[in-house]
């Protein structure tokens, strides 16, 4: 399969201390799509998720092994600029983990570690836009200065993504964002992403198949730290190459 | 005997609620009795004046200013090296003998017998750094008694504070001291402050790391510089109640009310702050 890709990984290797948790890894995730990467839990996907970023060098005992290439730059090197790496690849986590501040606070919390704007207008007029293309300015735009926590949880992890937005980004990442919410709110997300994926490139990690076929236009199926398989969802959804996946999805195991 | 699980909820309610009531007792007893008899001998020339006639009249004024400046030479010495300590201990170090060493040394720090911190001073400080008997000897001598206390407390704040704030923030593309200074500290900060203010207080109240290092047993005139000594509530707290006969008994409760009422103002502004600094979070 040929096209364009923004991540690419080859021959990724990680371990836990003696435990090797992504076997040989070999990924490649076209620009401005959806890719879901499924798999049941344990699996690894959350792990190749926090190497596009480089979260998992938080854990001390964490070694890896082979490119992750983001816009033709291997960023797995030890002289990788972290910072502004996040900046390009922003991340969202299972839980709404908005900061115990004012929704104001909440999204200018990465203007001013990045020393973005100076200007208070400036910074307002960002955030509107952040709030905006999350579909939250409607509702908040009176609200600016209520605590982040009292918004509803869908609320929340909208304003999870609009905190990532407001760093412009090219990629984000999503772990699970959904598992936390009912069926209404997760729907309204998942029409989100759809939105946003005109914009940036989405790589989604989610337990939910369902969700995966709604709406990735890729699709990775994980197993035991290895990619089974990768494909156009339509085509791992209808006629998977591998029977591990075809069990998988089918509902044999998992 | 047997009880059925109501019953026997009822009992467990009584007896804890008891033991609880138990360990408050002693502290309003001492408190109360400490007011009751102290409370006669306080007046405006007590907490003005300096002692006079053998330390059996007049006030302690000199002892009240000289504990104040004590509180702060320790809080000066003490707080950022013990909080930037710890948060070393947290956030950067690695897990590593050195650093297992480190962890080791300050618990068995905090439980070494507060007299020996007064030798270690006097000839630390007094003795080889040649300080003199001064505010500063006995400054740092406090300062490195409530030094564990403090890392300790500090450490344990900041351990509180989940990962995920510390993981947000980084995957936000936020540095390390950046997440520690928006995303950690100021979570961490009412811990932090309970934590020193107990180490303060109890600094406040020592009589034995000062005994040689700062304290005067009588000084008729204030300090001028760190470089002089001053007369401390706990040790003039002692002098008069053991090296003075027939020290009218009001006055040594006086000076025991007005040490309490001290600490108990350094908690009050604790308090204060924390109620502060929880609404604000710092930002």
């Amino acid at each position: 399969m040929n096209y364009p890709c923004k991540i690419k990984t080859i021959n990724l290797n990680l371990f836990y201390g003696e435990f090797q948790a992504l076997k040989n890894i070999n990924i490649k995730i076209p620009p401005k799509n959806i890719t879901a990467i499924i798999g049941p839990s344990g699996c690894g996907k959350s792990t190749l998720l926090r190497c596009f970023n480089r979260m998992n060098d938080l854990i001390e005992s964490v070694r890896t092994e082979g490119k992750v290439i983001i816009d033709n730059q291997n960023i797995n090197l030890p002289e990788t600029d972290l910072i502004s790496l996040r900046r390009k690849v922003g991340m969202v986590f299972q839980r709404p983990n908005v900061f115990d501040l004012s929704v104001y606070e909440n999204l200018a919390f990465g203007v001013k570690i990045h020393r973005l704007y100076r200007s208070k207008t400036k910074i307002l007029e960002e955030i509107e836009h952040a709030l905006e293309s999350v579909g939250l300015w409607k509702e908040l735009k009176d609200k600016l200065k209520k605590n982040a926590k009292n918004l509803t949880l869908d609320q929340q992890q909208r304003l999870c993504i609009a905190r990532v937005i407001i760093l412009k980004p090219e990629i984000i990442l999503l772990d699970e964002p959904c598992s936390s919410l009912d069926p209404i709110a997760t729907l309204k997300i998942e029409e989100l992403l759809f939105q946003l994926k005109e914009k940036y490139t989405i790589v989604i990690v989610t337990h939910n198949m369902q969700q995966a076929a709604r709406i990735s236009q890729f699709c990775g199926f994980m197993l035991l730290g290895e990619l089974v398989e990768f494909d156009t969802t339509e085509k791992i959804f209808t006629y998977p190459s591998d029977t591990r996946t075809e069990n998988y999805i089918t509902g044999k195991f998992g | 005997m047997k009880f059925d699980a109501k019953t026997r909820e009822k009992l467990a309610f009584f007896i804890l609620g008891m033991i609880a009531l138990i360990i408050i007792l002693p502290i309003i007893g001492v408190i109360a009795y400490i007011i009751k008899n102290g409370a006669p001998g306080l007046s405006w020339e007590f907490l003005t004046q300096p002692p006079r006639n053998g330390m059996k009249e007049g006030g302690i004024f000199p002892a009240i200013l000289g504990t104040i400046y004590l509180i702060l030479g320790t809080m000066v010495f003490s707080l950022p090296l013990g909080i930037l300590a710890a948060i070393y201990l947290v956030e950067y170090a690695r897990e590593n003998w050195l650093t297992r060493t480190i962890k080791l040394a300050i618990i068995n720090l905090s439980g070494v017998p507060s007299i020996v911190y007064g030798l270690f001073g006097f000839a630390m400080f007094v003795i080889f750094l040649k300080f003199g008997t001064s505010i500063l000897a006995g400054s740092l001598t406090l300062a490195i008694m409530s030094l564990p206390v403090i890392i300790t407390a500090t450490k344990e704040a900041l351990e509180a504070v989940p990962k995920s704030f510390r993981e947000i923030s980084l995957s936000l593309g936020a540095t390390k001291w950046q997440t520690i200074r928006y995303c950690v500290l100021p979570y961490s900060l009412p811990g932090i402050l309970t934590g020193t203010v107990l180490a303060l207080s109890r600094a406040a109240g020592e009589t034995a790391p000062i005994l040689f290092t700062v304290a005067a047993f009588y000084l008729p005139r204030l300090p001028r510089s760190m470089f002089d000594q001053v007369m401390a509530l706990p040790y003039h707290l002692y002098v008069i109640s053991t090296q003075i006969p027939n020290m009218p008994l009001s006055l040594s409760f006086a000076t025991a009310l007005v040490l309490i009422v001290l600490v108990f103002l350094m908690n009050l502004v604790s308090i204060i702050l924390r109620a502060y600094f929880r609404k604000k979070k710092l930002w």
